[in-house]
């Protein structure tokens, strides 16, 4: 298990360097202009000097080389000096955003306790949600419980993110009175700290409506990866075996299928996590969450290059990551697996 | 969230006290919403409108323009023209007296090193200053003693109100900004985005591209302003959930430019939380013509540029009867509602140099046909599209991509329609069309179209370096890597020698008559430009909110000092 773990992340070394060269590409061909967004009576000369400003008339290699040492020996620097209270990296250039020009990763920081707050909130209210219903609907397969659920989960799923979001601030926002107990807030008070009790009431409050909507998309997904693993499993022998030793229905399903039909849907889950950082990019607009996808948005309307190629870099390492989690989980879980 | 409530507390206190004098941060707290997010506070670094207004918040100019265009003293104590003597006599210098005791949020004293600093920052090579423009003209700037700052202009300058007025062009800290200068100022984060500053409040904490919280400055110059103790300064998301939040939700107090639809705002106007605001600048819709031939069958080093002229456009009548065929009055009604009256004018705006032509405003489409027929464009082979020496009368039509516009390009392409002009419309990507990128085909100033549609207006009140885009030389061309504001290819010699005119007259009622003849040669005279519609600013403020005045010629948020809550 170990070399192959080994193995695994030393293979992921050149995957992302490819992968941030093609990010890098992409970005460079893709046209748009950081200057797009200064007013028409900035006069050209002057938006050209701003370009400069910003390192736009160097080579592309050196830009990309450039940024390479940045991200991988400047920013790891700026981290050990946060933590030891050292000071490597003082007086380097680290990754600046075009926008702010301010550190790239003093931004990312900033913005992610949001996103795990709320996206991460919603994955575990999801995945709270899926496994039940997916385990009954399975067992109780072709009921009504199984139509209604599946019903729920195709809604859950086809229907896009922006429509709930909005319908959700309609009802509960717009037309739902200001006293009620069932009023919540459509834009999130990104300024907002818990500090005591009904401060963490509020925090509950404006996380409820950009959660419910991620949640139900989330439960519609997994709820279906449930019921299919176990409908998998409800019809092996080792199942019948188990009833004609009599064993009782709730140790046959909790257990003896339960466990065995989780392998699959651990995967699953586990492979969804980089989502959870990657933020929900059109949910974080709706109700101004101000997340990694809220952060991502802005960056590419702005064409904010250093911040797009360290954002999606940052995915792309999360996703070689957590495929990596996925697969030992995966032998773990299941000792018929050997990696070796 | 305990100051808060505290604040909150407080506020519901001097409420209850009958009659008591207005007294700073006695009105709690106020949200204000900008759809579009503030990166960064210093407006030198970023020509970004919600950059800018944002710090005027926090940084204060020597003087501003109020609400009618007029000029207001700010940090000086009043506005230097010929009259009172700040401005010389041969227009080369203007002398700027600051007020006395001011102070910066930090305690120091303002003096005039800052200004002289200020200008030192902008004018740095290395800089990248967003506003170097306004520095344009500048020989040097020195301070005389504390309190006074003399400008130096290379050569006599009839506008000198460009440096240090108006939102783009605060006053920085010298102390704070010493360290700053040229290729360091991208890296000095911190003063970035919390500069010191005498305006009425102060940055408690700064989230780039989300939210800035701010408080009351304690040493501001008016010990009863600003009435609001905290601020919370939202940015991002939509136009729509913007006035959502203020007119409906009534979450915000203020939201700022609210582009939407007519329909869509006077539905959300019914929700009774709050109204909206117009007013009127000097930002025009219009319809740029172009006068040399895009056509792609030319040469790279020829094609747009104006060894080419355009094979239809280059005749005026032709200019002219697409301009008649157009009801401007409808536009505004299905894009703008009461954010736009319709305009024959490049300049719409100040009074004094805005002209009266109002031809164009009633649709013609008769005489436009009778126009094209005289030019010599019949329909000879009966297909209902014009032709002419086997060429028919067809034309590209671009603008960026916006849900108004689009409505507008099929508006206008009927209209032509119906006078047998036949119409390819095309929509590019904002950040494209408007991105200068001079390797792509599809930016405004390659213009690789027959006709574009887009929105600009000026700085300030004086429209002479507005003007001044449109001499000939100054168009995009292959050799200035197609950078260049004359979008048109307009080229007229006499224009230009009125514009020098222009540039050496300091007479304000002279200036004006110039000013008006220039506009009138480039719509009335030539219809080289084609303008549609005046658009205006519209905001929302709820109704608790008091004292908002909205100002299109500086920052909206040019008053928040005297803005005050409401007791319902």
């Amino acid at each position: 298990m170990l070399t192959f773990t080994l193995r695994r992340l030393l293979i992921a070394i050149p995957t992302l360097l490819a992968s941030a060269i093609v990010i890098f590409a992409l970005l460079q061909l893709a046209p748009g202009d950081p200057m797009a967004n200064v007013p028409l009576t900035v006069p050209p000369e002057v938006k050209q000097k701003m370009r400069e400003a910003l390192g736009l008339g160097e080579p592309v290699h050196i830009q990309f080389w450039k940024w390479l040492v940045q991200f991988f020996w400047i920013e790891p620097q700026v981290l050990i000096d946060n933590i030891f209270g050292t000071s490597f990296a003082e007086g380097k250039l680290r990754v600046l955003s075009w926008q702010t020009r301010s550190p790239v990763m003093d931004i990312v920081m900033q913005r992610m306790p949001q996103t795990l707050w709320v996206v991460g909130t919603s994955y575990l209210v999801g995945i709270i949600i899926a496994l039940p219903i997916g385990i009954y609907s399975a067992y109780r397969q072709y009921s009504v419980f199984d139509q209604a659920g599946t019903f729920i989960s195709m809604v859950g799923y086809s229907v896009p993110t922006f429509f709930t979001g909005v319908l959700l601030i309609v009802i509960f926002s717009v037309n739902m009175p200001r006293e009620s107990f069932f009023w919540f807030p459509s834009i999130y008070d990104t300024t907002h700290q818990v500090d005591s009790w009904s401060a963490f009431g509020f925090q509950v409050r404006q996380m409820f409506l950009p959660v419910m909507v991620l949640a139900l998309y989330n439960a519609a997904q997994i709820s279906r990866f449930m019921r299919a693993s176990m409908l998998d499993n409800l019809n092996q022998d080792y199942v019948r075996t188990a009833r004609a030793k009599g064993l009782g229905e709730s140790i046959v399903v909790m257990v003896h299928v339960l466990r065995n039909s989780l392998i699959p849907v651990v995967t699953v889950i586990a492979l969804g996590v980089p989502q959870v950082f990657g933020g929900a990019i059109i949910t974080e607009q709706v109700f101004k969450v101000n997340g990694l996808g809220h952060l991502l948005i802005g960056a590419i309307e702005a064409n904010d290059l250093p911040m797009v190629q360290t954002l999606t870099f940052i995915f792309a390492v999360l996703i070689v990551l957590f495929n990596l989690i996925a697969d030992v989980l995966y032998g773990i879980l299941d000792p018929r697996i050997r990696y070796d | 969230m305990n100051l808060r409530s505290a604040l909150l507390g407080a506020a519901a206190f001097a409420a209850l006290a009958p009659a008591a004098m207005a007294e700073r941060g006695s009105d709690g707290h106020v949200n204000i919403i900008y759809w579009q997010a503030p990166s960064i506070l210093n407006p030198y670094l970023s020509g970004g409108t919600k950059d800018i207004e944002s710090s005027s918040m926090i940084i204060e100019p020597l003087g501003r323009f109020d609400q009618d265009g007029a000029l207001v003293p700010f940090l000086a104590s009043e506005i230097p023209t010929v009259e009172n003597g700040g401005v010389s006599e041969d227009l080369t210098t203007i002398t700027w007296t600051l007020k006395e005791g001011l102070l910066w949020s930090d305690g120091t004293p303002l003096t005039s090193e800052d200004v002289v600093f200020t200008a030192e920052y902008c004018m740095h090579p290395e800089g990248g200053c967003a506003q170097l423009s306004k520095f344009d003209a500048v020989e040097s700037v020195e301070a005389i003693d504390d309190l006074t700052i003399q400008v130096n202009f290379k050569a006599p300058q009839p506008n000198p109100y460009l440096p240090f007025m108006g939102g783009q062009s605060p006053i920085l800290q010298k102390a704070q900004f010493a360290e700053c200068l040229g290729a360091a100022a991208s890296t000095c984060t911190e003063q970035n985005f919390n500069p010191i500053g005498t305006g009425p409040f102060v940055v408690d904490e700064f989230k780039p591209n989300d939210v800035i919280s701010m408080s009351a400055n304690p040493n501001y110059r008016d010990p009863a302003k600003p009435a609001f103790a905290t601020v919370t300064f939202k940015g991002g998301g939509d136009a729509a959930s913007a006035g959502r939040a203020v007119l409906e939700t009534g979450e915000f107090d203020y939201a700022w430019n609210l582009q939407l639809a007519p329909e869509v705002i006077e539905e959300m106007e019914k929700g009774g939380k709050g109204q909206t605001v117009a007013a009127f600048g000097t930002l025009v819709e219009r319809l740029e013509m172009n006068l040399t031939d895009p056509s792609s069958d030319l040469p790279a080093d020829i094609r747009a540029t104006r060894e080419a002229p355009h094979p239809i456009l280059s005749d005026v009548r032709v200019r002219k009867a697409l301009s008649m065929a157009i009801d401007r009055e409808l536009l505004v009604e299905i894009g703008y509602g009461q954010a736009g009256r319709p305009t024959c004018n490049l300049v719409p705006a100040p009074a004094r140099y805005a002209s009266p032509n109002t031809d164009c405003i009633g649709q013609d489409l008769e005489g436009a046909m009778a126009l094209l027929e005289e030019a010599g464009w019949t329909d000879t082979d009966g297909d209902g599209i014009r032709d002419k020496d086997g060429m028919k009368l067809s034309l590209l039509y671009q603008t960026s991509t916006n849900a108004v516009r689009q409505n507008f390009q099929d508006a206008i392409k009927a209209w032509w329609g119906m006078i047998g002009v036949e119409t390819e419309l095309r929509n590019i990507s904002g950040s494209v069309f408007f991105g200068g990128d001079a390797g792509s085909p599809d930016t405004f100033q390659k213009f690789y179209a027959d006709v574009e549609m887009y929105a600009n207006n000026f700085d300030g009140t004086d429209p002479q370096a507005y003007l001044s885009m449109y001499r000939c030389g100054n168009e995009p061309k292959p050799s200035s890597q197609w950078q260049g504001e004359n979008i048109n290819r307009f080229c007229d010699p006499e224009y230009d020698a009125l514009l020098d005119e222009l540039a050496k007259t300091g007479e304000l009622e002279k200036r004006g008559e110039i000013a008006i003849r220039l506009n009138e040669m480039l719509t009335k005279d030539t219809y080289t430009i084609v303008p549609l519609v005046d658009r205006g600013r519209v905001s929302a403020h709820s109704n608790t909110l008091g004292g908002v005045v909205l100002n299109t010629w500086d920052s909206e948020l040019w008053n928040v000092a005297d803005w005050y809550r409401i007791e319902e």
